[in-house]
């Protein structure tokens, strides 16, 4: 990205945000509510198109290559394994039936591929949003606080998949409140305050010592909720 | 009461007749209105606010106004006229569907735009976009749309001066439910007008509870 911003309503939410985010580590958005995460994830997932600088892609066609899995799960009603047949058919890949099958066995749905998605708990439709995304087969995957719904039991089955996800090679963007979230599942963390990058540092070093005093506020501010 | 003053089988024409041409013109507003609605909820174009206000104010067309249009057209002189549909049960369907199109089609917009705030993420992140994103919606949406569906049909059951002016309420030909109720109401035969007020009613709500159980049942199967 590059001098990225974004303003509506009179209101600049990002500000001149220049980033290289690469293959490999898995990058935590952190930042308070309002600093801009969800809408940068937008700006660099395509969803929302920057009223200045330039977003690029490093390999062609890399556009495509990519997911997202929002807050709040949205899902058709059809079964589940209907949904992620439907963002296969939409992509135009084949035997969408059968890798719907093979998705929803990676994150342990396979059991109700057949039932109406939208009766599914919270936490199965998070999964099940997650099969959807993966299914895909993305070089980069978005999640928009993909957790921040659900209870402590159903955020440690998405962490995992999450961490699995990862150790299959799909990068992951990631915006998190929960710092003990960001330290299991980051590598680097990029630190939002109103709109600009703060700070960008790897996730070893920006806990014990964050560099900027935005940073370091939010960091202790946060910690009794860990 | 009223099979003794009109005869069965005359009453039976007359009532087969109001719901073949209400559900056909229903039938064929909805299968143009649902898609226009549904694109006109998900796209932007230049025109479009007042297209939507065009739409809802549509609603409100005058049955009589959409009876003397169509009648105009179809007439003898009229650009259609060759076709000889004046007078016949095609021209009330012809009526009935451009006055039951602009609900349908409005009542539509205003669902698939309200579910559109859900979905347009979703589907934009997926890479689905203008008629397949329409389309998606509007078949995600499908029990909610039996509403709109039913206020056009009440409305096309209901109307009276649409297929007066342009089925001309041919006795065993044009004449249906509604003409018959405003003849009968003029010649002074009120119960049989009464009675027949009844029958229609009785249909109208039989097809509105059999809508509402279908989207119960669907509602609870789907979530």
């Amino acid at each position: 990205m590059e001098g990225v911003s974004f303003s509506a309503g009179g209101r600049t939410i990002i500000d001149r945000v220049s980033l290289d985010i690469e293959a490999g580590p898995s990058t935590i958005l952190l930042g308070a509510n309002g600093a801009g995460k969800s809408v940068l994830m937008r700006l660099m997932h395509g969803l929302l198109q920057p009223t200045a600088g330039e977003v690029h892609w490093r390999t062609a066609g890399a556009r495509g290559h990519q997911a997202m899995v929002f807050q709040r799960p949205v899902m058709l009603r059809r079964s589940a394994l209907a949904n992620v047949a439907y963002a296969l058919e939409s992509a135009g890949v084949p035997q969408a039936g059968s890798i719907g099958l093979e998705a929803l066995r990676e994150v342990g749905l396979a059991h109700v591929a057949q039932r109406p998605a939208r009766v599914l708990s919270g936490g199965e439709q998070q999964r099940l949003a997650l099969a959807r995304a993966w299914a895909l087969h993305p070089e980069i995957l978005f999640l928009d606080e993909p957790t921040a719904n659900l209870d402590p039991a159903a955020t440690r089955e998405i962490e995992k998949i999450i961490q699995a996800f990862d150790a299959a090679g799909t990068k992951i963007v990631m915006s998190t409140h929960s710092l003990g979230q960001a330290r299991r599942l980051g590598d680097e963390v990029i630190f939002l305050h109103q709109g600009r990058v703060a700070e960008r540092a790897p996730i070893d070093r920006f806990f014990p010592l964050p560099a900027s005093p935005e940073a370091a506020a939010f960091v202790k501010g946060e910690l009794p909720w860990v | 009461m009223v099979e003794g003053v009109l005869g069965d089988a005359r009453l039976w024409h007359i009532v087969g007749l109001s719901l073949a041409v209400s559900l056909s013109a229903v039938t064929l507003a909805t299968v143009f209105a649902m898609p226009l609605g549904a694109v006109i909820a998900v796209t932007r174009f230049p025109g479009r606010q007042a297209l939507i206000v065009a739409l809802n104010a549509l609603m409100g067309l005058p049955p009589v106004v959409v009876g003397l249009l169509i009648y105009l057209l179809l007439s003898r002189a009229g650009p259609l006229g060759d076709l000889g549909l004046l007078f016949t049960p095609q021209a009330m369907v012809i009526a009935q569907t451009v006055l039951v199109l602009p609900i349908i089609a409005a009542l539509t917009r205003q669902a698939v735009e309200d579910a559109w705030r859900e979905y347009e993420e979703q589907l934009r992140s997926l890479g689905v976009e203008g008629p397949s994103a329409a389309l998606t919606v509007l078949w995600d949406i499908r029990f909610s749309l039996l509403t709109a569906v039913l206020a056009g049909l009440g409305r096309a059951s209901a109307e009276v001066g649409a297929v007066m002016i342009v089925g001309g309420n041919i006795d065993g030909v044009t004449r249906v439910m509604t003409t018959t109720i405003a003849l009968e109401t003029s010649k002074g035969d009120l119960p049989l007008a009464l009675g027949l007020g009844l029958v229609l009613i009785a249909i109208v709500l039989a097809l509105n509870a059999g809508a509402y159980l279908v989207k119960e049942v669907a509602q609870r199967r789907f979530g």
